[in-house]
Formats: C-alpha cells, structure tokens, sequence
C-alpha cells in the first residue's frame, strides 16, 4: 500500500509542477501512515534519486525512449497494470496538460474515484473529501471519493513543494510497451519564455493596449520579472495574440502567485480564469473598471506611461538588490 | 464518417455563484442555461464544418440530463447536428456520464467522439478521457487545431510552453478548446429546422458514481484595493518587492 504520484516530463527534464504533485503526495502519505513512490514513463536526464529529497522512497521507471512522447491509451494501460501490481492506493497527479489526458482514463479503467482540480490535501476525517477549484475559479467543491483506489490531480500552483532530505531509489519496471496509437508530428514552442500555467508570476495585456504593436513593454516586463505573458478573450479574438496566450473562462485558468493585468476592464468571465492568482495588480485608467474590486493593488492610469514607469523601477530594484 | 458530439448543460458564463441548502447545493434560482462552451463553440462547430466539407457526415448530439436539456439540446440541432440522443437520467459524477455516453457510442459504431475540455461549471476535464478508456479508443485532449483527411486526423494540442501536432487514425476521442472553430449563430433556417429533427430519448444504463459533492465554498473576499498614484510607479514596485515579497 502506497501513494503513487505520476511524474511528468519533457525535454529530459521533471516538471516543476510534479514536484509539486510530489511534496502533496508525501504529506498525504504522511497523514495516511504510507509511503510515497513515483512513476515515471521514458527518459530523463534528470538524477532520479534525488526525487528523495521531496520525500519519495523509490521511483519506478519504464525506461524506454519511445514513452517520452505521451500515447494516453498506451499510458493508461501502463498505468494502469503498474498502480496495480504496486498495490498504490492513492495516485496523484498535476492537473497540468498530461494529468488532464491522463488521469480520467486510469479512473475508468480501475473504477478508482477522481478528482480533477484539487487545491489542498483530503479531509480524512470523515471519509475521504477533497477540496477543488468549481465554476472557473468562482467557487470551490468538497469532493467525496468513495472507492478503494483513489486519484487525485492537483492543480498547478497550489501547493508549495517542500524539501524534507533524502533519496531515493529507482527500480526499473519491466511492462511490455505496444505500438502507439497517436503519433507526434511536430511540435512548436510559444513565444514566451515561460510556460503559462507553471509561471509563478503572469503580465497580462488587453483592449486598453490598442494593437499588438504595443506588446513590447508587456514583453519586457515580463522578461524581467521572470513571468509569462497573457491576454484576455477580446485581445486574442483579434488575434493581436495567440490563442494559447488567452486566459479566462474560455481560455486557460491559471493561479500565479503575482497577476498583474494591464488594460483589462476585468469582465466576469476574465476574473473566472484569473481570481485564484494569490495577488493581482490592475492597472487601467478607467477608475470604474470592475478588475479593481477584485484587485490588491491598483493603479488609476494611463497604461503607456505607468508600464514604462514600472519597468524603470524594477530595474532599479535588480540593479540595487 | 459518424460523429457523435458531447453537450452539457452549464449555466450561463455570467451568473452570479451561490449555493443553498447549508452549502451542499449550486443555487439554480434564476440561473440561465446554455450549452457548455467548449461544447459548443469548439466541439459542435467543428464536427459541423466537417460535415460541410463532406455532406456524407452524420452529426449526433448525446446529452446526459431530463426533460430541461432539451433547450439546449435543440440549440445544438440548430447550429446543424442531424440528430439528437438524450439519455434521462440526471448526471451523478464524470465517470457516470462517460460510461452513459460511452454506452451510445459503443452501439452506434461512431468514427470520432467529441467533448469539450471542460465544463465551466465542475471543470473536472474528465469525460472525454473516461469516454476513451472505457472504448479503448486513443484520446487526444485539449485541441486547439483539428484536420481530418479521410480516416486520419491531424490534431494540434497545447502543451506546456507550446503546441504538438499528432496524427491518429479512427476511431478516438478528441476534447476541443479554443482555437478549434470559431463560435457560430444559429440561424433562422436551422431554428425551424431544428424543431422536426429526431430528439431520441433513451434510458440509463447501470453504473456507479465514483464520487460526491458534499459541500461548497466561496473563497473569502478580498480585503479591498491598495491604490498608487498614478505618477508614482515605483511605489508600486516597492510594495510588491517589500509588502507581497513576490518580486
């Protein structure tokens, strides 16, 4: 009996938002008196013994190159015949792009109870409920898992990820892989220099930017906080910007530590994919834009001379500290 | 080709969110329905400009819901699908939806199975890859470009940090988001039309909720906006570098 968490990777690389899902499973295990494992599909260059150090005691690996491209019928398979031959109890995933392709797929195939979007660790006082992001940010559920084997997917940004010391081992699994079913044919890196969901801090541009020529001081900002660049649905609509770069209801929703919204008027359907940013800052001329009421800090002003303004400020930050 | 479209019933991208009944219950007073966006705009629009490039196609929309889902199901027939299957009984968690809906499309041998990405109302993002499993069909989530020559589909989906093009042949599952298709009106032509076409209802099949809703909560509000003056950006700067330590 274990915690299983699915390890997620690209470019030989674990991604950070497994190590979030890592640190979650090794407190879970903790208050369920388990052990924390992890399970990782392909290859990696990463040194996998030092996954210990978030807790894991051994991570299992089927290490065979062609699973570093995500085939979700054949991961599902090996998932599934892995979480039950390791006899897991719980399996956690994030809720990040591979956890969403994935962890439906392993509930239907184990009958194993899931719940999408989860925020915090389960109340385990009576039964097993988890808490989760409802209603695009609006509201949240408590959510009641009533099977043996339970799945967890834990929603990027939500849980800190915590070093406790140690390592880990790493065994090698030895499951037949098939043939994959779905084949990559190519594949395209967004412009931004950080991954949307996984960016601690997020610049955003609107309507109040008036053309896409004007994303330069966005950019820069962005690139100097270290933050992934955003827009809402009018701006990505136009095609100002990308599709991919669209946040809000219909578009991606996301919880940055730091959200900072620059000529976004802040319509209900925007502050849904937006309000569980921990601090959001709105700047916009119009006094009466509605983003205010759900802002922390604001400025009332015109967005091309305050950006600038910021930007000289936060470089005289770096340059001082 | 055979398509069957997944609709769900969500409320409207504007209501106000409040629960009843100590907060074990969504309060549905007043609450304007709509097909789930991502099911409509993207997921339906897409199946019906694929079958305007190829009239052989046949569109079916299954909905898991009572007699209230019929509005929205009829909507659906409007913007084009053919036919209509709503199985009546009210859905209890994801995975007794998808084993509904994997239960039709099991009999009616259907080439490709759309869902959106999500429901703006549990976002759970779970049907269409509880649909594919239960099939054991390939599934391909979060589609933002779909091409289909013949029997094979070329997929753009977003993954972190950028996009990948897949290649898979029929039968699979495919959720659509944004990017997919361009969201449509549906016109007076296809509102009369859609008054005649076939709305099957069907009964439910056996199947086990895996989970439950036991209660909900709004997140605590907001303490209230710190204003800088507008001259003053480096106030800005100071409070998040010193006050939210974030920068």
């Amino acid at each position: 009996m274990s915690v299983l968490v699915f390890l997620d990777h690209a470019e030989g690389k674990i991604k950070k938002t497994s190590l979030e899902a890592l640190s979650y499973g090794a407190d879970l295990a903790l208050m369920l008196g388990l052990s924390v494992n992890g399970v990782l599909l392909g290859t990696v260059s990463d040194d996998l013994g030092e996954l210990g150090k978030f807790g894991a005691k051994k991570i299992y690996q089927l290490a065979k190159d062609a699973l570093n491209q995500l085939d979700v019928q054949q991961y599902v398979r090996l998932l599934a015949e892995i979480v039950k031959s390791l006899d897991a109890k719980v399996i956690i995933f994030s809720n990040n792009v591979s956890g969403k392709a994935l962890a439906p797929g392993l509930s239907a195939k184990l009958k194993a109870g899931l719940v999408s979007g989860a925020v915090k660790l389960p109340d385990i006082s009576n039964g097993f409920v988890v808490k989760k992001s409802v209603f695009s940010g609006k509201a949240f559920a408590n959510v009641a898992i009533k099977t043996e084997i339970k799945i967890i997917a834990l929603n990027p940004n939500s849980y800190k990820i915590s070093e406790k010391g140690g390592s880990a081992s790493v065994e090698g699994l030895a499951i037949e892989d098939g043939m994959p079913r779905t084949k990559v044919v190519a594949t395209t890196k967004a412009s931004g220099e950080v991954p949307l969901t996984e960016a601690e801090i997020v610049v955003s541009g609107g309507r109040g930017l008036k053309g896409p020529e004007n994303w330069g001081m966005i950019e820069e900002l962005a690139h100097l906080l270290h933050a992934a660049t955003a827009c809402s649905r009018p701006v990505a609509d136009a095609h100002w910007r990308p599709h991919n770069e669209h946040v809000g209801q219909t578009g991606i929703a996301i919880a940055p530590n730091l959200y900072i919204a620059i000529g976004i008027s802040g319509a209900i359907q925007h502050l849904a994919g937006v309000n569980r940013s921990k601090v959001i800052v709105v700047i916009n001329k119009d006094p009466e834009a509605p983003f205010f009421k759900a802002a922390d800090y604001g400025i009332v002003g015109d967005a091309f001379e305050v950006v600038p303004g910021i930007i000289e400020a936060v470089k005289h930050l770096h340059s001082t500290s | 080709m055979k398509f069957l479209v997944c609709l769900s019933k969500t409320p409207d991208t504007t209501t106000k969110i409040a629960f009843k009944d100590n907060n074990t219950k969504f309060a549905t007073d007043g609450v304007q329905w709509i097909i789930n966006p991502y099911d409509e705009w993207y997921a339906l629009v897409r199946a019906i400009e694929l079958k305007e490039k190829d009239p052989a196609t046949i569109v079916h929309l299954i909905c898991v819901g009572k007699e209230d889902s019929d509005p929205i199901i009829r909507k659906a027939l409007a913007l084009g699908g053919d036919e209509a299957i709503r199985v009546n009984v009210e859905g209890r968690d994801s995975f007794f939806v998808a084993t509904q809906i994997a239960e039709v499309a099991k009999k009616g041998s259907y080439d490709i199975v759309f869902a959106g990405k999500e429901t703006i109302d549990y976002n759970g993002s779970s049907v269409g890859g509880m649909i594919a499993a239960l099939l054991d069909v390939p599934f391909v989530s979060l589609a933002t470009k779909f091409e289909l020559n013949g029997g094979t589909a070329t997929i753009t989906r977003l993954i972190e940090g950028g996009e990948e093009s897949d290649e898979v042949n029929v039968p699979f599952v495919v959720s659509c988001q944004k990017g997919v298709a361009e969201q449509r009106i549906p016109n007076m032509k296809g509102i009369m039309g859609a008054r005649t076409k076939p709305l099957q209802v069907v009964e439910e099949v056996m199947a086990d909720a895996l989970t439950s809703f036991v209660s909900f909560d709004l997140p605590p509000a907001k303490a209230g906006v710190k204003l800088v003056p507008a001259d003053n950006p480096a106030e800005l700067v100071r409070l998040l570098h010193e006050e939210a330590k974030l920068i």
